[in-house]
């Protein structure tokens, strides 16, 4: 069990949960409740770079870092627009109803992308293979062999994430949608169009999980449709750890349950169980600090 | 009501004996798709006081009837080579009850942290707790791990599930029209209010996880002996999800609409085999019109029933 | 009527120097309040005075950051709501808490079943001990919605009752519960002129009835200044004054509050 290889491992696994978990935490913050459809987003931003690929390739030339940049950004507009839309027809009649509703329609829109896409007319139940969209390359590295993919996931995301904190703090919209997040009655007085900030905040998440989606299928053994369930599970729950509605607890999070799913996932009794050790950090957290690593508790006023 | 209310239960027992009896005269496939019936009558009206009466979200309940299930195979598997044939009725009774103990000790274990959450929360929990479920089933040599336990005797019948699922129904109707009963709907409608009435919302909610996952498991111990195979992976996430949707679309809360549900989200998927391509997604789209449109149930009549409100 | 507050020795209710603090904000300051038997007495304040507060405080919803609460000469901190409920405090609530989706019958049935025995178990058995208690409680929910003008209402849901009749419900639940005090918040609220005279009505014959001891907190000055035999002021989560409400009502620092030193308008 090589330490140093599992580090590695396990903060790109996290990085990917930390893109994941923003997009969670970013729709919980406005409109409090869970996205379920978010896991099949990034299994639909996958699939997007798996058709794009060839296209892009004769473009430019393939396995190149330009080709590669094209069809991320083409496939996370995609993926935007694609959230923007599940956003307008399926939760937005449903602004004023129970929480509840919500989430039980989440998890049906989600039950429909994913059993649409198994049919044969669509992607078909198989798994394929995913192109590589850079050239591979190893370096040794203290006993640890780090893959090329390795290193660009944590940059990416890094990349990612400074970017996303700038839009958050400094652009008209990001702090919109802050106000949104905190008080969204008192945002519309103040002249906020909370349509068009929550398209924006789905939009957003939705392209920040197709680009994990790629990543993450960059290393899984191939791309179907339901691959998206297990890592946005995870991602979820990362979220809750983190503090959700908190974007530095959604990145956290991600790098606490990547880092400790790798680690478990080396020692041989607990490897077998590693699906659960998720779960089990989730209820350990809601038990003793149900406001999450790094968020605030909510009281209600009676 | 006292012996009113004993007399449609006996009634109801005594129908399903005597269906049972009559039974082979039957054809086997609709006798199979009863039984399959009355098995989730039981789940989705246990699913119900979790949900729809007490509004504790719970998307784990596939798990209670996996550790049901999994406790009286188990328990039937390993005695009925000891027993004489005669005695295997008492049996099967003794390990379906043991199934739904064992189940209802999981759902005390569920119920106590989920008692500080609420909504998604909740329902994300409860999801965790079933998936941990499934976990420790898929490595639990004793129980055949991710190969599942196969060669369960075929002891479910006609009469056993519907007398069963009059019990159950005749149970926790009875709980939850008493006054005590009362103190579900009330834990739900208004916590702060419930307790400022005197009522212990703890012990209700731990209450109604306990009795439901009691029930799951007893209707997981019904399944097992009628497939007579039990794989980790048939209770997954999904299976959970199947029953919620029941639940809602009978409308959370109203049992009879909850029964009607069952029955009708059991046979439909057998009544539309031929579309089974799209069975799937015509269900997935189901449950989405049916928050959109009609979020109180197909069957709540006259009743505003809470999903419906506009307020929370 | 004296000025002077009610002695200590058969307090009722006896708060002594409770203190709650919400992170940096302090909601209610060292206040001692203390109510006898049969006494009805009026806490009143400007909006945010911590009125509710400290209703939230006796009745267990908060925990006093210092400070202590008896009931009766017992302690009341530390106890869930639900242990000071069966205490004998009962309480409404300012927006209406009533329990929307069952019908006013069972709003009250489920007050009542607060001294109740016997729980699950018999309500699975059915038993004729069961069915005995069914028809006791049944007799005796059917009695106090007679009393108060409900029993037409009795399967009409609480949501779909008239306003005026929803708060009146909520003080009977409250009743229901046989408290020793009853702590009502704001009451009046959204009522008008003819309504706030039939509650005033109400409220006093619910003291004298059940021999009860009520803390109404209130805005309407008609309302509390009309029943009231002693109140107390707060302001900013400390007491300013305290007396018969003649007194009160030429208190300058009440005054001040209510109207602002020269600058504020009238609330």
């Amino acid at each position: 069990m090589d330490w140093l290889q599992q580090l590695i491992n396990g903060l790109a696994l996290g990085s990917i949960y930390a893109l994941i978990a923003l997009g969670y935490t970013m729709v919980y913050g406005v409109l409090r409740f869970i996205n379920f459809a978010h896991s099949d987003v990034l299994m639909l931003g996958a699939f997007a770079a798996f058709f794009l690929e060839p296209a892009v390739s004769k473009l430019f030339s393939p396995q190149s870092y330009l080709g590669a940049l094209v069809v991320v950004l083409l496939a996370a507009a995609l993926c935007a627009a694609i959230g923007i839309l599940i956003e307008l027809l399926a939760y937005r009649p449903l602004r004023s109803r129970p929480r509840l509703t919500v989430l039980i329609t989440a998890i049906g829109v989600s039950l429909f992308i994913e059993f649409t896409c198994q049919h044969p007319a669509v992607f078909g139940a198989a798994t394929r293979p995913f192109p590589r969209l850079l050239p591979e390359r190893h370096f040794q590295f203290g006993g640890a062999t780090v893959m090329s993919d390795d290193l660009v996931v944590p940059l990416l995301t890094s990349g990612l994430l400074a970017v996303l904190w700038l839009v958050v703090q400094h652009t008209r919209i990001g702090t919109a949608m802050r106000a949104v997040a905190f008080n969204p009655q008192a945002a519309a007085l103040m002249g906020v169009n909370i349509n068009r900030v929550i398209s924006f905040t789905f939009g957003l998440g939705s392209a920040l999980a197709a680009v994990a989606g790629i990543l993450y299928a960059l290393k899984a053994p191939g791309i179907e449709p339901l691959m998206g369930i297990q890592p946005g599970l995870r991602a979820f729950i990362a979220a809750v750890v983190g503090g959700i509605g908190n974007l530095p607890g959604a990145v956290l999070g991600g790098l606490v349950i990547g880092l400790l799913e790798t680690f478990a996932g080396g020692i041989p009794g607990l490897s077998n169980y590693r699906d659960g050790i998720a779960f089990l950090i989730l209820i350990l957290i809601l038990l003793f600090r149900p406001a999450g690593l790094l968020g605030r508790a909510q009281v209600e006023k009676v | 009501m006292s012996w009113g209310a004993k007399r449609w239960l006996l009634l109801a027992v005594a129908c399903a004996i005597g269906v049972s009896l009559l039974s082979h005269h039957f054809n086997r496939y609709y006798l199979g798709i009863a039984i399959d019936v009355g098995i989730n009558i039981i789940l989705a009206v246990s699913l119900n006081l979790i949900n729809g009466h007490t509004g504790q979200f719970s998307l784990g309940h596939a798990g209670f009837m996996a550790v049901g299930g999994y406790t009286s195979a188990k328990l039937t598997l390993e005695l009925s080579r000891l027993l004489p044939e005669a005695a295997w009725p008492a049996l099967f009774l003794a390990a379906l009850l043991v199934g739904g103990a064992l189940a209802a000790l999981a759902g005390l274990m569920v119920g106590v942290p989920s008692l500080r959450l609420r909504g998604d929360y909740l329902a994300i929990v409860t999801l965790g707790f079933g998936e941990i479920i499934r976990v420790l089933l898929q490595n639990l040599e004793a129980v055949g791990a991710a190969s599942g336990l196969k060669g369960i005797p075929n002891w479910t019948n006609f009469g056993w599930t519907w007398a069963l699922a009059a019990l159950t129904v005749f149970a926790i109707t009875c709980m939850v029209h008493s006054t005590y009963g009362r103190g579900f709907i009330a834990v739900h409608d208004d916590e702060v209010a419930a307790s400022a009435m005197g009522i212990n919302p703890v012990k209700y909610k731990v209450t109604a996880f306990v009795v439901g996952a009691f029930f799951a498991g007893i209707a997981g111990g019904l399944y097992a002996h009628h497939k007579q195979f039990l794989s980790p992976t048939g209770f997954d996430f999904m299976k959970s999800i199947d029953i919620v949707v029941m639940v809602i679309l009978g409308g959370m809360g109203r049992t009879v609409g909850v029964i009607l549900a069952a029955a009708l989200l059991t046979v439909l998927p057998e009544a539309l085999r031929g579309f089974s391509d799209y069975r799937m997604i015509l269900y997935s789209l189901l449950i989405i019109l049916l928050m959109l449109l009609r979020p109180q149930g197909l069957f709540s009549v006259g009743r505003r029933a809470r999903l419906g409100s506009a307020t929370n | 009527m004296s000025a002077a507050p009610a002695t200590a020795s058969t307090g009722l209710l006896r708060m002594e120097q409770c203190t709650i603090r919400f992170g940096g904000l302090t909601a209610v300051s060292e206040l001692d309040l203390h109510i006898g038997e049969d006494q009805l007495v009026g806490l009143i304040g400007p909006n945010g005075a911590g009125k509710t507060t400290a209703f939230n405080l006796i009745t267990g919803v908060y925990r006093p950051t210092a400070g202590r609460i008896h009931f009766r000469n017992e302690p009341l901190s530390g106890l869930t709501p639900q242990e000071i409920a069966a205490r004998g405090v009962a309480r409404t609530f300012q927006n209406i808490r009533l329990f929307s989706s069952l019908t006013v019958f069972d709003n009250v049935r489920v007050a009542v079943q607060l001294r109740q025995t016997g729980g699950l178990l018999r309500a699975l058995w059915r038993g004729r001990a069961f069915e005995r208690q069914e028809r006791a409680i049944e007799t005796e929910v059917m009695e106090i919605l007679d009393i108060f003008r409900l029993s037409r209402f009795r399967h009409t849901l609480a949501r779909n009752l008239p306003y005026g009749d929803q708060r009146r419900l909520e003080i009977v639940r409250a009743l229901a519960t046989r408290p020793r005090l009853l702590l009502l918040d704001e009451p009046a609220a959204g009522m008008n002129p003819t309504e706030k005279v039939e509650l005033m009505k109400l409220i006093e014959f619910v003291k004298e009835k059940y021999r009860i001891s009520v803390l109404l907190v209130e805005h309407d000055m008609q309302v509390v200044m009309g029943i009231c035999s002693r109140i107390t002021v707060l302001d900013h989560g400390v007491k300013i004054a305290e007396g018969a409400p003649e007194e009160v009502r030429a208190h300058p620092k009440v005054i001040e509050a209510y109207l602002g030193d020269n600058k504020g308008g009238r609330k």
